[in-house]
């Protein structure tokens, strides 16, 4: 084992190693704890099994878990500040450190608050790491959904964990505002304030649920330690509950893995989880704790003591939610008053019941539907464990940036006035803009993503068809010049050449061999129409043949492919010609960008 | 529909060749210098030491720091500003030593742990038919022999029982919660003769204290003693204006003011935030929160922003001393619409 007994670097070190009987011959007698536990448990079985677990590598699939580890330190650090915070709104003068405030009423949630941040050692910290480790838990969890959706993850077997995390989202952002709200502070409790205002809008019931949920008028005294509990007890238990069930069926399903050479549905390649996934997660969740850490150290945030306690009358301009509130602060802002009627003598408050209430969910739901929507379009009942690069599934990366840019939009709204002070531009022109581009972008975001991504397919077809540009010229003995394209080698152009081209659905006749009119055909009809939407303009993915013709197309080819093939370094220059795909007079018809439009490039195997 | 579902798939392929391409398999593993190089393991080690080392000294540092620095020191540091050193130097120190764990950790994984991948394989997620056909049959099995289906009188009792018995959850949880509004979103603290008092001094204001262009925030005289002094603020709070009376275009507001000095509910219509940014040129009202702008000269109706209704206007006059008051409660709810409102 000494490091000095070979001098082959740590591959000699391994080989070194205890061999497996080796370790079993030595630990066969089932002592020690492990032996005891297992004794008791018979999780000798599982232990090995989950550690010998492989997991693919890719810097996306780290998204997922800074969301799992900002989870830990927010459980950790949370449990921390409920040792000093009190969930009240009994009143105190406060006559603690921090001396603009002394003399003041105030809430003991919000004086508790400032004396986490002034007079506890080490509180401040702990309640700056908290509140930036709820930004990036939920910043994380954005991120992670669209690496999901974007490269298909969500496709069966995995539709339950795209609604689990989906709900995991929505429940993220509602215990975030549940906790921000929490000190009591005035920018808080004018949240809270708008959150009365959104619940009493509710139709029918709005007032007499606002009274239940804050036990009687705004603000009273009941609403504090209501959302303590929702926050500290209710909320974590459901996130903690379905988190575990999130990851459970990670493994279950074993991890997605992107497509590359060696790479198949059947398989997944990757590392063990012991040691080196131990070390690299369980690094990086150090890692995670330890740039919060620093950005709580560093960058004040929520300096609720400069806020002032919460009091109905006055307010802050600029008064903004956390971020991943931002979006329904937004559609509030956009939403116009004329929503608002008059119905046989009641109001029906829409112009703040929609937005606040209605588009939260709405958005969340169709989210959580759209596997579910995509599987009936494609007809796919297959499993799917190779991921999509992003660019080959046009259809749905233009949906998903369209739902971005909508989003965007909304939360970019949430700062109009902040935009207006800014770039000193009158709010009402930065309103009207926001509600005109929240229905022009989507559209055009979804129609110039999928242009985008299919002239980066082509882009592919073209490289795979005619080789990378070596940027060597070569003149043949006609006098043209021509630059040589190298042909791409296997592994890299597995990459390029592996996924499937998806063909719309085509209707079969609507009547059956009697002569019968068959039933359900509108929905049929439907299903053709969006599945055309989705497949209909869809490029090819390049063929062996398509790929042979491509190189076949000349005619003094034939022997120089044989050459080529065998790896003859020189060529003589009427042999080059065979190699000049991407020469200026060499547009023959199998050319990449020869005819696509009209789907028949490709060669002889390409369908009609 | 599932007549469609094998139409989907592969590009059908012609000609001879394959329609599609072989997977070529897993590339060649290339070693990193320090499997064969002693000389780089040893150094890649000595980095893995040295961060972990790094690790533990920043732990002392915190420990130090912790008993060392009093919490009221406050020290300018370039970039950030005037800032708690105590928070700093906890927060740094502990970051650091955070880091360092995680760092070291990925450092030693990709430099010296195996880096030739590993293949696992798959298995469809479907259960095997006789597994599925034996989970079948056990639950018609149990389902049968608990008798369920054939003993109606069970049956029915049972769903009764198990309807029922969330009903009193329900009813605790709604009956308990908060009381019935009744009127308390359509009636404030404000009632005739109660005088208008600076917020939050809590001084009357005098008629001749009110010069043009002033403004005023307001609260009902007495609301300080109320025993439920936020729930009053939250719905009495009133902005007094003083326009050139010349500026108002609507009878009744002038009607309802004292020389163009005109006193509206400060509690937003749309959702209940305070109006609290008041334009002098255009005597515009701005609620900061969702930017719903209200016209002061028109009877503070909606020009802009996502609320409806205009802020109700308090009736108000001056008594006998020369002070402001109100001339008449709230005729209408203020704040935020709700369906009882009418």
């Amino acid at each position: 084992m000494s490091p000095q007994s070979t001098p082959k670097g740590a591959e000699g070190l391994r080989a070194d190693d205890l061999t497996l009987e080796e370790v079993a011959a030595s630990k066969s007698r089932g002592g020690g704890l492990a032996g005891w536990l297992d004794d008791r448990t018979s999780a000798a079985k599982p232990t090995s099994y989950l550690l010998k677990k492989v997991f693919p590598d890719h810097w996306s699939f780290m998204l997922g878990e800074i969301a799992m580890f900002s989870l830990i330190i927010l459980l950790v650090t949370g449990t921390f500040l409920t040792f000093w915070f009190v969930p009240s709104s009994g009143k105190v003068i406060y006559n603690g450190s921090y001396v603009p405030l002394k003399g003041i009423p105030m809430s003991e949630a919000f004086k508790s608050t400032v004396d986490i941040s002034f007079d506890v050692r080490g509180g401040l910290i702990m309640r700056q790491i908290h509140h930036w480790s709820a930004l990036l838990f939920t910043v994380s969890i954005t991120v992670h959904m669209f690496r999901v959706f974007f490269t298909g993850a969500f496709r069966k077997p995995r539709e339950i964990n795209w609604v689990i995390g989906t709900i995991l989202s929505l429940l993220a952002i509602n215990e975030g505002f549940t906790g921000y709200s929490l000190p009591d502070d005035l920018l808080s409790g004018t949240g809270i304030r708008a959150a009365e205002g959104f619940i009493q809008s509710v139709p029918v019931l709005g007032s007499y649920m606002a009274f239940f949920l804050f036990g009687g008028a705004f603000p009273g005294e009941a609403i504090i330690p209501r959302l303590f509990t929702v926050h500290v007890l209710l909320l974590p238990a459901v996130i903690i509950g379905l988190f575990t069930a999130h990851i459970v069926l990670v493994a279950v399903h074993k991890h997605t893995q992107y497509p590359g050479p060696g790479k198949t549905n059947e398989n997944v390649i990757g590392y063990p989880f012991m040691p080196v996934y131990m070390a690299k997660a369980g690094g990086f969740f150090f890692i995670v704790f330890g740039i919060t850490t620093l950005m709580a150290a560093l960058v004040t945030i929520n300096p609720i003591w400069l806020y002032g306690p919460y009091d109905p009358s006055p307010v802050t301009a600029g008064s903004q939610p956390d971020w991943y509130m931002g979006f329904a602060d937004g559609a509030l802002r956009l939403f116009p008053g004329f929503f608002e009627f008059n119905i046989f003598g009641h109001t029906l408050s829409l112009n703040v019941f929609i937005p606040s209430l209605i588009v939260m969910p709405l958005l969340y739901s169709i989210a959580g539907a759209y596997p579910f929507i995509e599987s009936w379009v494609t007809g796919d009942k297959r499993e799917h464990h190779l991921l999509d690069r992003p660019r080959n599934a046009p259809t749905r990366t233009g949906l998903g940036v369209m739902a971005i840019s909508f989003y965007l939009i909304l939360f970019l709204a949430a700062g109009n006035d902040l935009i207006a002070i800014k770039l000193g531009l009158s709010i009402n022109d930065i309103t009207q803009t926001f509600r005109i581009l929240l229905l022009v972008i989507p559209p055009l975001a979804y129609w110039v993503t999928k242009r985008i991504c299919m002239s980066l397919q082509r882009r592919d077809h073209d490289l795979v068809l005619h080789g990378r540009e070596s940027g060597r010229v070569v003149r043949t003995a006609e006098g043209s010049f021509f630059e040589v394209h190298e042909p791409l080698p296997e592994h890299q152009r597995w990459a390029l050449v592996q996924h499937e081209t998806l063909t719309p659905l085509k209707l079969t006749a609507t009547v059956d061999a009697q002569g019968v009119r068959r039933k359900s055909t509108r929905r049929e009809r439907l299903r053709a129409k969006v599945s055309s939407f989705y497949f209909a303009d869809g490029v090819q993915t390049v063929s062996p043949a398509e790929l042979a013709a491509a190189h076949h197309d000349g005619s003094a080819r034939e022997a120089l492919e044989t050459e080529q093939d065998s790896g003859a370094p020189h060529l003589s220059a009427e042999e080059w010609v065979g190699q000049l795909h991407g020469g200026a007079d060499e547009r023959p018809e199998t050319d990449a960008y020869a005819s696509h439009e009209d789907g028949t490039e490709g060669g002889p195997t390409s369908p009609s | 529909m599932s007549e469609h579902g094998t139409e989907q798939g592969l590009v059908e392929g012609s000609g001879g060749a394959p329609d599609r391409f072989t997977n070529p398999g897993l590339p060649p593993h290339v070693p990193r210098s320090a499997d064969l190089d002693e000389r780089a393991a040893r150094r890649a080690e000595r980095q893995v030491a040295t961060l972990f080392s790094v690790s533990m000294l920043a732990t002392v540092v915190f420990l130090v720091a912790y008993f060392a620095i009093d919490q009221k020191t406050y020290q300018f540091i370039p970039g950030i500003g005037l800032a708690s050193l105590s928070n700093i130097v906890l927060g740094v120190s502990l970051g650091v030593s955070l880091l360092c764990i995680g760092l070291g950790a990925v450092h030693w994984a990709k430099t010296l742990m195996p880096d030739t991948e590993v293949i696992e394989d798959r298995h469809p997620q479907r259960s095997s038919d006789e597994a599925r056909q034996d989970a079948v049959e056990t639950i018609v099995a149990g389902g049968s022999a608990s008798q369920l289906g054939r003993r109606p009188l069970i049956k029915y009792t049972l769903g009764g029982a198990l309807g029922l018995f969330a009903i009193p959850l329900l009813v605790q949880l709604t009956g308990s919660l908060g009381p019935l509004p009744k009127a308390d979103l359509s009636t404030t603290f404000w009632r005739r003769g109660m005088r208008l008092m600076r917020d939050p001094e809590m001084t009357p204001i005098k008629l001749s204290d009110v010069t043009l262009g002033s403004v005023f925030h307001v609260m009902p005289e007495g609301i300080d003693k109320s025993p439920h002094v936020l729930e009053e603020k939250a719905k009495a709070a009133v902005i007094l204006i003083s326009l050139p009376p010349d500026a108002i275009q609507v009878p009744k507001e002038s009607a309802w003011g004292v020389d163009g000095i005109v006193a509206y509910s400060k509690i937003c219509t749309h959702v209940g935030c305070p109006v609290g940014l008041y334009e002098h040129r255009t005597h515009h009202l701005l609620c900061p929160c969702h930017q719903s702008t209200f016209d002061v000269t028109r009877d503070a109706e909606v020009i802009f922003g996502p609320a409806h209704r205009p802020l109700p206007q308090l009736k108000i006059t001056v008594d006998a001393d020369g002070y402001l008051i109100a001339a008449a409660p709230f005729l209408q709810p203020v704040g935020p619409s709700y369906w009882e409102r009418g």
